[in-house]
């Protein structure tokens, strides 16, 4: 597990810096307003950004994937580039757009319910 | 003077409503927790500033909220709530096997000697305690394990497990309720359980006497007596003296039996109450009428209470948890209502008057009285 709060040299190839957005009640729940930066190592993955977050965020945990699972909750999804990458792998390597920081991952609930 | 804090979780949010002894004039705090449904908020019997809470949502799973200020500020706590060993299967619906998931934290129930303990009553049905504050969780797998657990369904609400009462006088002593299993009883402080729900009548079950299957909407007791439980079945209200080896109806006069809440008044065991609701498919007061029932005589003979209660085109519903009592010298009875009201009676329930009356739907009420 890497440190996120640790300084990178920004030409440390070895590392990612993603960009984030939460839904709404999970920014409240986290205390973090607009998008999130979390530093994972290359090649970054669903499930590397997943780890960064809920170190980073404890309060996350159990909240977007389960706690023992690791499976997605069914009611989000995980969209980057305009692409649904929901039913991806985890450890599948996500979009070089998405690992190097040009667009964000988004992690988004479904438009539904009262 | 006293005060009187009412904690009341709802579909949207937490609110917290303060008052002194009066009992006439109200603070709103809230919503807490904004747009998350908030099954129940209970604070601590020996520390009334630590507070929990049970946050939920259908998108992002439970969340379990702690305050050491009576809820003016709260922090998360932990939300890992993994069933022991392997889960197995309980009933459907339909009688196929279903797994066990969980699902959310319907009750949370302090500790009465430690604020550190709670104990909490989750979906699908199981217990789970913390001695951390709710850092951490363990389930008291013995009652999920019981030779039944494969036998018990879901109500209409689903598996829950929604009432939790600790005997005052004996910490091994515990009661708990599901939904539709019935009432359990532990004497080994949740190491074993009983089934306790001989007397019980469910006609819409195959077996109507059963000895699990019954669908407990809420049951409650008298700190003073706490052999002596009152329930609000589906349909019937139920007592018993013996604690809950043995139920005989006490439904009385009532205009319907079915309901969900129930409570006993603070100073006199034999004075209960109960909000009778129309019948399992029509989930509100009969005639349109909003009544309190009250009996002094523990059951049988019942009195409607009205003074401040709308008494036409009434269709609200009162859930299971949503009715407490204050322990102020004239005793306060508190309840919510699915249309967003809280209504306070400072006289034992002679007269009403809402304290709020447009949060979103309420699920439960609990009230502590402070020095």
């Amino acid at each position: 597990m890497t440190d996120p709060d640790a300084p990178r040299k920004e030409t440390d190839s070895s590392y990612s810096q993603i960009r984030v957005l939460l839904p709404q009640h999970l920014r409240t729940l986290a205390q973090v307003q607009g998008e999130l930066l979390v530093e994972v190592a290359a090649p970054a993955t669903v499930r590397s950004i997943l780890d960064a977050l809920e170190a980073r965020y404890p309060v996350l945990r159990g909240t977007i994937r389960d706690h023992v699972t690791l499976e997605r909750r069914p009611f989000l999804r995980f969209f980057a580039c305009e692409e649904d990458l929901s039913h991806d792998s985890p450890d599948t390597h996500l979009p070089d757009a998405v690992a190097s920081g040009k667009e964000p991952l988004l992690i988004i609930g479904a438009i539904a319910g009262g | 003077m006293s005060q009187v804090r009412v904690l009341a979780g709802t579909r949207k949010g937490a609110f917290i409503l303060t008052s002194d002894g009066k009992r006439n004039n109200w603070e709103v705090s809230g919503p807490h927790f904004a747009g998350w449904e908030i099954y129940h908020v209970k604070g601590s019997p020996a520390d009334p500033n630590r507070l929990y809470a049970s946050q939920s949502s259908g998108w992002f799973g439970q969340v379990i909220q702690t305050s050491n200020d009576g809820g003016q500020t709260w922090a998360p706590a932990g939300n890992q709530f993994t069933y022991k060993g392997v889960p197995g299967t309980h009933q459907w619906y339909d009688g196929t096997p279903h797994p066990w998931e969980f699902k959310r934290v319907w009750h949370l129930e302090p500790s009465h000697t430690d604020p550190e303990t709670v104990y909490a009553g989750v979906e699908d049905a199981a217990l789970f305690r913390s001695t951390d504050g709710g850092k951490t969780w363990e389930e008291l797998e013995g009652l999920r394990q019981h030779s039944t657990g494969p036998h018990w369904q879901p109500g209409a609400g689903g598996m829950c497990l929604h009432t939790v009462l600790l005997d005052p006088s004996n910490p091994e002593r515990i009661y708990i309720a599901i939904s539709a299993a019935g009432a359990f009883r532990t004497d080994d402080g949740g190491l074993t359980w009983k089934p306790i729900n001989k007397g019980l009548v469910s006609n819409f079950i195959p077996e109507p006497t059963a000895e699990v299957g019954h669908c407990v909407h809420h049951v409650v007791l008298h700190p003073a007596r706490p052999q002596v439980l009152f329930m609000q079945k589906h349909w019937d209200v139920m007592r018993s003296d013996d604690a809950g080896e043995s139920w005989h109806e006490v439904s009385g006069n009532l205009p319907t039996d079915f309901g969900f809440a129930i409570d006993v008044h603070a100073h006199e065991p034999e004075t209960l109450y109960v909000v009778p609701i129309k019948s399992d498919s029509e989930h509100f007061p009969p005639e349109g009428k909003l009544r309190v029932y009250r009996s002094r005589t523990g059951g049988n003979e019942w009195e409607p209470l009205t003074k401040g209660l709308p008494q036409s085109d009434c269709y609200v519903n009162v859930l299971r948890d949503a009715m407490a009592v204050d322990r102020m010298d004239r005793c306060g009875i508190y309840f919510g209502t699915t249309g967003g009201q809280v209504y306070a009676s400072p006289d034992a329930g002679d007269s009403w008057a809402p304290i709020v009356r447009d949060l979103p739907a309420v699920l439960s009420v609990e009230v502590q009285t402070l020095p």
